[in-house]
């Protein structure tokens, strides 16, 4: 758009020539009007951005409606994912709940077992908070080597997002516990009635049931009209469609936590109930989508998280972990959310390996792919929350590399 | 930990240090709220669809058993799982897979992994068939369940499934599951300088040159023509 119009200005014979960047540079958007206000309601991104969308892996799964979608975080900018770009898990397709159909109901070991409607659940005392969601998977197909040359494929399945809602411990106190409650399952309205266990500490702690992301009423891809917020902790028990929640003694051992979403280890054995993301980064420029363009001073980016709190630091090294040094942290620093880091860094045109590695507020350092492969071996899928090596070549480009 | 009683203290802390700033209503003034309506012990039985893995807590009555689980699943099953639950395409394995995970590509199926027999009375009942979820009948999830325990020849051909015997059926993976988590389970040290010889350091894997990534640019790989 913009180079045709430069070009018919300069057949024309006009002044206005966008590629001499003389101030003010006369485009065609700056000498016609353009279109009013409702021209989209909604409103959507410029067109030039059509292809920041969330992107999928075909090979991965047998068909779209059990599988995954990556969001792009190499166009992304803060700490919040928008909403159209928020990764997507599904088990059984993306349902269009109807919100006046939908029920939440408590029961089981509760004195008063509810039924509440949407109506109802928005008349509680509302909370905001900002946590980031991950799915365990992220980074799972890399246990073994490098397989996607990608920042989207190798990281996009975390995003984060302001969520308003209301506590679940409010609800829980509603219904009132009996004294035998020691566990909860979640449940949603889904073809795959998604169900998981979950201890009442974590329930009772910082558990929200939310009906908002970022500003509006949920997607139908995050769980319209009401889903669970598990901050910090993997991503499926942030159960969406949420219809029900039974209070029990005891866990249920589901099919998505016994079958799925547990840890294999070389032994042969296998490790459950392992919920919690531990601290991960990972550089979002530049990477493999995004190369530099010829030596000189660059701000590295990038995205750092935990599901145990605050992201206390953040260290970038160069030359493939053998230096490392402080990134800045940016504001907002938030527990159990995406926190943005910057590391300025001037290229000199050569090879480098670039590497960031995360501490949490308790002090856990993120590890390297060697060390949790000499634990964790190349075939428990989840939880892979190693230091990412990005290779710069000398003409700018950046690969998806593995160091030893 | 779980008591109401133990959840108030909380409540209370919270409600006192914002006395001063919020409404009564936030102030927890009003508990309870009363809203929504009570679930009556009809509702609830229709609800509650869920039977517990361990115990079978929840498995209604009824029963099935392997002959006519294999003429359900053959009808709703085959397609996707296989005639003997081999997998079609890149869809579950529900069989075999015995002595494979410790292997290089472990084959993990309801045989080779799962550890509770109920909780696959649980998944089919809720989840299946993937296209039409929550249309067998009870006595055809316990047939079903019958038959994918006898297609890895963990009960015999005679085997009745129903909520009495499906807890007691062992599994032969159960013992190598742990419930705790034992993370965090390294302890990297936040070293700072000539932490490694950079000399040393080699690619030892890429992902150049491997043909695996969809594009990142333009329309989605899916929407290429074919």
């Amino acid at each position: 758009m913009a180079g045709a119009a430069a070009g018919a200005a300069l057949l024309n014979g006009s002044t206005a020539r966008a590629d001499d960047a003389a101030p003010p540079a006369e485009n065609e958007w700056s000498q016609s009007i353009g279109a009013g206000v409702v021209d989209r309601p909604y409103g959507k991104p410029s067109d030039e951005q059509a292809g920041v969308i969330r992107r999928n892996v075909p090979w991965l799964t047998a068909g779209t409606e059990s599988s995954i979608s990556f969001s792009p975080l190499q166009s992304l900018h803060g700490i919040i994912t928008p909403n159209g770009l928020f990764f997507e898990r599904y088990h059984a397709g993306r349902p269009d709940v109807e919100a006046d159909k939908h029920r939440l109901m408590i029961h089981g070991l509760v004195d008063r077992p509810l039924i509440l409607t949407m109506k109802d659940i928005m008349r509680f005392p509302s909370t905001s908070r900002i946590h980031f969601i991950e799915c365990p998977a992220n980074g799972g197909m890399e246990w073994r080597g490098a397989q996607l040359n990608s920042l989207q494929f190798t990281h996009g399945m975390v995003s984060c997002a302001e969520w308003v809602g209301v506590k679940l411990s409010t609800l829980l106190e509603e219904v009132g516990l009996k004294k035998e409650a020691k566990w909860i399952l979640v449940e949603g309205a889904d073809g795959a009635h998604m169900a998981r266990s979950l201890p009442l500490d974590k329930c009772l702690d910082d558990c929200l049931v939310v009906y908002a992301q970022n500003g509006e009423a949920l997607r139908p891809e995050q769980g319209y009209p009401l889903r669970l917020i598990v901050p910090g902790w993997e991503g499926n028990v942030s159960v969406k469609w949420l219809r029900r929640i039974k209070v029990g003694d005891k866990p249920w051992y589901t099919r998505e936590e016994t079958s799925k979403y547990t840890d294999l280890m070389p032994d042969g054995k296998s490790r459950g109930f392992t919920w919690l993301i531990d601290a991960k980064s990972v550089i979002t420029f530049p990477c493999p989508e995004v190369p530099l363009s010829g030596p000189g001073l660059y701000e590295i980016r990038g995205l750092a998280w935990t599901g145990n709190g605050r992201i206390k630091e953040v260290h970038v090294s160069t030359d493939g972990g053998a230096n490392w040094q402080q990134a800045e942290l940016k504001e907002p620093v938030l527990s159990k959310a995406l926190t943005r880091f910057t590391f300025p860094w001037r290229w000199d045109g050569k090879p480098a390996f670039l590497e960031s590695r995360a501490v949490d507020e308790t002090g856990f350092v993120q590890p390297t792919l060697a060390a949790l492969r000499k634990v964790r071996g190349t075939n428990s899928v989840y939880h892979n929350n190693s230091i990412q090596t990005w290779q710069v070549k000398p003409d700018g480009s950046v690969y998806d590399v593995q160091l030893g | 930990m779980s008591s109401l009683a133990n959840v108030r203290p909380v409540m209370f802390a919270a409600a006192l240090l914002a006395a001063n700033a919020v409404p009564a209503i936030a102030a927890g003034a009003h508990k309870p709220f009363g809203y929504g309506t009570p679930a009556t012990a009809e509702q609830i039985k229709g609800w509650d669809i869920d039977a517990r893995g361990e115990d079978g807590k929840g498995l209604p009555p009824g029963k099935g058993d392997v002959n006519h689980g294999a003429e359900v699943f053959a009808d709703q099953c085959a397609v996707c799982h296989g005639t003997f639950g081999e997998g079609e395409g890149r869809y579950p394995k529900l069989a075999g897979g015995n002595g494979t995970l410790t292997a290089d590509r472990p084959e993990p199926t309801v045989g080779s992994y799962w550890p509770f027999a109920p909780t696959l009375w649980d998944y089919i009942n809720r989840a299946m068939p993937f296209t039409s979820p929550r249309t067998l009948s009870a006595d055809d999830v316990y047939a079903l369940t019958a038959y994918v325990l006898n297609l890895n020849n963990i009960v015999p051909a005679d085997f009745v499934a129903d909520k009495d015997s499906l807890p007691k059926v062992k599994m032969p993976n159960h013992d190598s599951f742990s419930w705790q988590d034992p993370r965090p389970d390294t302890a990297m040290k936040p070293c700072m300088t000539k932490c490694v010889d950079p000399s040393t350091l080699k690619i030892v894997s890429t992902a150049e040159g491997q043909s695996l990534t969809p594009r990142t640019t333009g329309p989605l790989d899916d929407m290429q023509p074919k």
